[in-house]
């Protein structure tokens, strides 16, 4: 499906160490333009730890992670790589709470970053007009006027998408989207990211192996640190390994 | 920070010290209204302490950074227009030397140190109140920012800094007067100093910096600027992600907040009549957060009235009881933040945005 696209996102040998601790050991992993990919394993298999190199949070002592065609990411720092068009939700839903959800938008919106424009910066018709139009898709258009922190859970997490969406990136990892979501929540979700997915690249880390079916799309099995098995949900959820060291716990 | 609060503020700071201003020198000494001269000058005080108070909140409230060091930059303009006050003493002076101020004959100085020179024009003065704290600011804030220095270790070095310039004041090769500091001032822009006029007109002046000063914070803290600020406050990691860079959002703010800080500074000095190196002393600064604490963070009008009320306390209460003021302020401070987490103005009604080391931050860490 995805074998002559062009490559977007290409991790080699990366390896991350705390204190001793391998949270990463030589992961390496292939990203086709367009494609959205879902990423699973046990907790402490690196998930998180993988999007933190990606994101320009953490540096691995070893390896390599290409963006595009020889973009470097490991040399970048966190608005560098947010600015080349890679956005981030968190595990933990983290959304500016003092904020409005409007405004939670508006600072998210795709623009100038820096102080002499944000300083005289007026909000312009077409800004209002695209926050209407994620508004809408993220389901909160009712909520607009509300400070961000009085949402429910799972309302944070659908804003903290929103916000993912005004940056425009054309690669988004997205971290655990639909914890503490209800059932009917968590299919409104993967109906929003296969339809984000038709625009975008996606990395899912997700454990609700309901979602991740639903998704229906690669699957990689992550486990300390390393590539456990990769395929789709099938083929993974069928591999002994995976059975072993995740599902069959 | 509702919108009336705020204009309240403006009223009362402008109005007021027009009233008192009025009440001084209108009224015949002997009329019960009459207000006397040493008041205005501690009217004047109290304000030029609110603009250290709104400096304080703009970097606190609004961005996070609990500085212990702000008094630096207060006390920094306040040299500089010390400066400038002391060389237009001129041959008035007890050695009635016209090039060098007295404590410099007193020490054998033979000329005037290098770094005095220019003080004798207004201008020049003027200039240096606001470009010795800015420049100050965006060397400290530029190091202290890229090097992501936050949190605990970000007020240790601001009380440091402060330490330091308070150490180096007092030493009287440093040419700024030494533990006496520049006193004796006789006029400012050739006027005399000492006529209530003067007082009056210096109060007024004051004033009118004061209300700039919290239309400037209160355009920034409300602009798409002050927005960031606020998300970097509460969450920093968050905002680097959506591709903002923090540190010259706090770079920018700091500056601003030592430019405001040393017109207080500046505006303090003809009003009490003397700069010493106490002001640098690292309980100014940290009284100057109480200001700001009692007042309610990060509302800039919490800044003006915690500063006022406190230290109109402190007025009458080191009159009564001198050796218990300190006392009695760590137990205000003590109570204010059990009790009052908002301050004076959460108190109001429409409690303040909480500002959140009340609730710990949730930083996307994972
Ligand atoms: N900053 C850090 N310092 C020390 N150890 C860390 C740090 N970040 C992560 N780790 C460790 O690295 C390992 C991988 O963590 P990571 O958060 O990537 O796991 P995860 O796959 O996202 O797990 P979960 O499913 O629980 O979210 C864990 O054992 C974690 O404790
Ligand atoms: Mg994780």
């Amino acid at each position: 499906m995805s074998g002559n696209r062009e490559t977007l996102l290409y991790l080699d040998g990366v390896s991350v160490t705390f204190d001793g601790f391998r949270a990463l050991n030589s992961l390496s992993l292939v990203l086709a333009e367009g494609e959205m990919r879902a990423v699973i394993g046990p907790n402490g298999a690196g998930k998180t730890t993988m999007m933190d190199v990606i994101t320009g949070k953490t540096r691995p002592d070893t390896g390599k992670v290409v963006f595009g065609k020889d973009t470097d990411l490991t040399k970048m720092d966190e608005p560098a790589i947010a600015d080349l068009g890679i956005g981030r939700k968190f595990q933990k839903p983290t959304v500016f709470e003092p904020h409005t959800v409007w405004d939670n938008l508006l600072l998210a919106l795709a623009g100038d970053r820096r102080p002499r424009f944000t300083l005289w910066a007026r909000q312009t018709s077409e800004e209002s007009d695209r926050i209407d139009a994620i508004l809408k898709t993220i389901r909160l258009r009712e909520h607009r006027d509300r400070r961000s922190g009085d949402l429910s859970h799972g309302q944070k997490q659908w804003l903290e998408i929103g916000m993912l969406l005004a940056q425009e990136p054309q690669l988004l990892l997205v971290d655990e989207p639909v914890a503490g979501m209800t059932d009917a929540e968590t299919e409104q979700t993967a109906e929003l990211l296969r339809e984000i997915n038709r625009t975008r690249s996606v990395v899912v880390v997700e454990h609700d192996m309901a979602f991740v079916r639903a998704l229906g799309v690669k699957v990689t099995v992550l486990h300390e640190g390393s590539v456990l098995s990769e395929g789709s949900i099938d083929h993974v959820s069928n591999d002994p390994r995976v059975i072993e060291v995740y599902l069959g716990r | 920070m509702s919108p009336w609060t705020f204009r309240l503020c403006l009223v009362a700071v402008l109005g007021g010290a027009a009233l008192l201003s009025v009440l001084n020198l209108a009224l015949p000494e002997t009329a019960a209204f009459h207000v006397p001269t040493y008041a205005i000058s501690l009217a004047g005080k109290y304000l030029s302490f609110a603009m250290l108070a709104l400096a304080v909140d703009l970097v606190w409230g609004f961005a996070g950074i609990l500085t212990l060091g702000h008094a630096a930059f207060f006390a920094l303009g306040g040299y500089a227009m010390g400066m400038y006050l002391m060389r237009q003493i001129g041959t008035r002076g007890v050695y009635g030397n016209a090039i060098l101020p007295d404590f410099m004959v007193f020490l054998n100085y033979k000329e005037l140190p290098w770094f005095w020179h220019g003080f004798d024009n207004p201008a020049f003065a003027i200039a240096m109140v606001i470009l010795v704290p800015a420049v100050l600011a965006l060397i400290f804030g530029w190091l202290a920012f890229r090097s992501r220095v936050s949190g605990v270790y970000l007020s240790i070095i601001t009380q440091a800094l402060t330490y330091a310039l308070l150490l180096a004041f007092f030493r009287n090769d440093m040419g700024f007067g030494g533990n006496n500091g520049l006193t004796d001032f006789k006029d400012i822009f050739g006027i005399p100093l000492q006529e209530s006029s003067t007082r009056c007109g210096m109060l007024i002046v004051t004033a009118i910096f004061l209300a700039a000063a919290l239309l400037v914070a209160r355009y920034l803290v409300t602009s798409r600027f002050g927005k960031v600020l606020i998300a970097v406050r509460d969450t920093e990691s968050r905002t680097r992600f959506l591709g903002y860079r923090p540190e010259r959002y706090k770079l920018f703010v700091w500056v601003l907040s030592a430019v405001i800080a040393g017109i207080g500074g500046a505006l303090y000095v003809p009003q009490v009549g003397i700069i010493n190196p106490g002001e640098f002393s690292p309980a100014n600064s940290i009284e100057s957060v109480i200001w700001v604490a009692v007042g309610g963070r990060g509302t800039l009008v919490g800044a003006v009235l915690g500063a006022v009320l406190v230290n109109l306390g402190k007025t009458v209460f080191t009159g009564a009881l001198p050796e218990l003021w300190l006392f009695a302020l760590g137990a205000l401070f003590i109570l204010v933040t059990l009790l009052l987490p908002g301050g004076i103005l959460g108190l109001l009604g429409r409690p303040p945005r909480r500002p959140k080391n009340v609730t710990p931050a949730a930083e996307p860490a994972e």
